[in-house]
């Protein structure tokens, strides 16, 4: 059974560490993500007391910031934030894709966008969980991966603009039906309560609290990830740098130790605090 | 008998000293004479007795320490009792078997009814009936010391009133004690007792106001004017207005065809601790009233922004019932005149959501995402999005429990290949 063959073992992979670190996301991608998740806890921890605002933790919660009026204003001034954020990322996906002509944003092996590839990976993946095949190997972003942007991504434009229509409600309606404003707060709080349940569940689990990342994959803080961890995360494309002889290019440098240690303590903070409203979502849900 | 021999010294004085008013009067004829001596005589015989009556028994009970075999006092304040409203009568005009001194140590109960009959009949068709547990004085103080209620040293002063009443209805006072509930710290804190203890108005509703004062009935008594059909009469009687609004709206005339279970102002007030209606604390605590009746428009409310904004507290402008149905007047939305019929609606939202217009307030303030006939469009998106979270939820929970376990395995099977120690 060729899937069960061993994975070379802790001091083996010690032995070939190499000590070089390859570059993963941009400097833009990962303030992207600061912002990103900086604003969704926000969003988070602002919209579930107005979500459960029967529950005694939605008053307690509420009373510690200043009473729902601050709580409003709180949520709809990281909703801009992540508004604005959105627009740029938009704008860059764009400027790269249709003004620059670069390769590999709308399709392609690099591409966020779906392929054959991912629908054959999803399969293979749940084949080897249960010991049914060998794992497949990933390409520069896994089905998951590209499953968590999507699902952002919907997430921001549907809970976005049933925000706004709420926001500014007679404006809309000036082109919406009426129902459609009862509508807006079903969707919003629905599906922000899914973005919520699935960013503190299954993303912190996936990316960061699963056996090989564990505790926390850095590589969103600092950019980079060791060789090793790249050829064993995604295999595909450390193969396929190889082969078009653009691994060098890659080569970035190791991260200075303060850095690593702040973005432990911020990540953590984001990750505990996400799990802390997690929690709560839960008991208010099934109360 | 000092004071009395003095005063009859003075009267030979006048009458006997001077010469000239003795001739006038030898000059008299005997029926003048008489006459003269006759009508001195009443008013030497009228004016000291009467002053003579509380004086001989002030003699004895002006003692301040003075008690009786029981260790009660019956000391009276002698210049507080010729102010007070029964200053002018003589102690005999109460104590009535009390004929002469000296006089039995056991003397009658003085019976207020023997002068204030009316007060006593109603009292005894009230709840205060008990003449031991309730008598005259427990309101009106001190028997000697009892002033008209427009003297503001009564015990039933308006503005006095409050505190006599919560000497029993209070917190572990005697009323507490028989299981009834205790107002008076509630009615302190409300609009009324504030108006009262702070602004000393004296037009102030306090207890008697509502209850009445001798025929005090209770308020499951049809008679009383705190039972439920005549509260709203009731609180008329300051609040005109509010009662014609009230009379004319549904619930009014619910109350008026004798439906008891329409509300009435102390519903929504409550009939103690009524507060301003613009205050946040009664902005919250409303809406469960209106609700405790309306139980499914209080249930699709509660699934409205309006209320998850609303229902803690701190944010207190977002619509509660009344802001959209009125408060006193309310009718039907059928109704032109509701402030939520069909033609009103783009003013009633209007008056938060500026710019409201005829498509925004088809908004529906009470939509149940639940019912697909009265909300179709609303149920399948919220059927849409509940199948999406649980769908989406239900394959990556099991995609990320498989993946943990084989993830799991595989690194202890890594560990376990060096010799078990990292296992």
């Amino acid at each position: 059974m060729p899937e069960l063959e061993l994975e070379p073992t802790e001091t083996e992979v010690k032995k070939e560490a190499s000590g070089r670190f390859f570059n993963r996301f941009t400097r833009e991608q990962r303030y992207l993500h600061a912002v990103l998740f900086s604003t969704f806890l926000g969003l988070a921890g602002t919209g579930l007391p107005l979500r459960f605002s029967e529950s005694i933790w939605a008053r307690g919660l509420a009373g510690a910031v200043g009473g729902f009026g601050a709580i409003l204003f709180f949520h709809k001034f990281c909703a801009l934030v992540l508004s604005v954020a959105f627009l740029i990322h938009v704008k860059e996906i764009f400027t790269r894709g249709i003004f620059r002509r670069e390769k590999g944003i709308f399709w392609g092996a690099t591409s966020m966008v779906a392929n054959w590839k991912d629908a054959k990976d999803i399969f293979n993946h749940m084949r080897w969980m249960v010991g049914l095949g060998p794992k497949p190997e990933f390409e520069r972003y896994a089905y998951w991966e590209k499953f968590d942007y999507w699902a952002v991504f919907w997430g921001m434009i549907v809970i976005g603009f049933s925000g706004y229509a709420m926001w500014f409600a007679p404006f809309f309606a000036r082109f919406l039906p009426g129902w459609a404003l009862n509508a807006a707060l079903v969707i919003h709080s629905e599906e922000g309560l899914l973005a919520i349940l699935f960013i503190f569940s299954i993303h912190f689990v996936n990316t960061h609290l699963r056996p090989d990342s564990f505790p926390m994959d850095m590589v969103i803080f600092t950019g980079v990830e060791s060789e090793e961890e790249f050829r064993h995360k995604r295999p595909q494309e450390y193969a396929r740098m190889i082969r078009e002889g653009k691994l060098e290019q890659r080569l970035g440098t190791a991260p200075a130790a303060w850095f690593v240690t702040g973005a432990k303590v911020v990540g953590f903070t984001a990750i505990f605090i996400g799990l802390t409203l997690l929690v709560l979502t839960l008991t208010a849900y099934f109360r | 008998m000092t004071k009395a021999a003095r005063f009859v010294a003075f009267f030979v004085a006048i009458v006997a000293g001077p010469a000239d008013w003795l001739s006038t009067l030898l000059r008299f004829t005997r029926l003048q004479r008489a006459s003269v001596i006759s009508l001195f005589a009443l008013v030497v015989f009228l004016a000291p007795h009467r002053l003579a009556a509380q004086t001989d028994c002030l003699a004895c009970h002006g003692d301040k320490t003075m008690q009786d075999a029981a260790g009660h006092s019956i000391s009276v304040d002698g210049d507080k009792f010729s102010a007070s409203i029964h200053g002018s009568l003589q102690c005999n005009n109460c104590h009535a078997d009390i004929k002469q001194y000296p006089h039995p140590d056991h003397v009658a109960k003085v019976d207020c009814k023997s002068c204030h009959a009316d007060e006593a009949s109603k009292l005894t068709s009230s709840v205060h009936s008990s003449s031991k547990e309730h008598p005259c004085t427990s309101c009106h103080g001190n028997a000697h010391e009892i002033f008209p209620k427009t003297d503001a040293r009564s015990a039933v002063y308006p503005l006095n009133v409050p505190k006599t009443c919560g000497q029993c209805h209070s917190d572990g006072a005697m009323a507490s004690k028989k299981g009834l509930p205790s107002v008076y710290p509630h009615y302190m804190d409300s609009i009324h007792g504030f108006a009262l203890s702070k602004e000393g108005l004296l037009v102030a509703a306090n207890c008697q106001s509502c209850h009445g004062s001798h025929g005090i009935l209770s308020h499951k008594d049809p008679a009383s004017p705190t039972y439920k059909s005549n509260i709203p009469k009731t609180c008329g009687t300051c609040h005109a207005k509010i009662n014609d609004d009230y009379q004319a709206g549904a619930h009014g005339h619910a109350v008026a065809s004798g439906n008891l279970k329409a509300p009435v102002c102390t519903d929504c007030h409550t009939a103690h601790a009524i507060l301003q209606p613009t205050e946040s604390e009664f902005r919250t605590q409303s809406t469960p009233i209106c609700g405790s009746c309306h139980k499914d428009k209080l249930s699709t409310y509660r699934d409205t922004f309006h209320s998850q904004l609303g229902s803690l507290g701190g944010y207190v402008e977002t619509a509660r019932c009344w802001d959209c149905h009125g408060a006193h007047e309310i009718y039907p939305a059928s109704d032109p005149r509701s402030p939520v019929s069909k033609a009103n609606l783009v003013k009633t939202c209007g008056r938060c959501h500026t710019g409201a217009n005829l498509s925004f307030v088809q908004y529906q303030p009470h939509a149940n995402a639940h019912d697909r006939k009265l909300n179709p469009a609303l149920f399948y998106v919220r059927l849409f999005m509940n199948l999406l979270l649980a769908s989406v939820l239900t394959f990556f929970v099991i995609h990320t429990i498989l993946w943990l376990i084989r993830s799991r395995f595989d690194q202890v099977r890594r560990k376990s290949a060096n010799g078990g120690k990292d296992a």
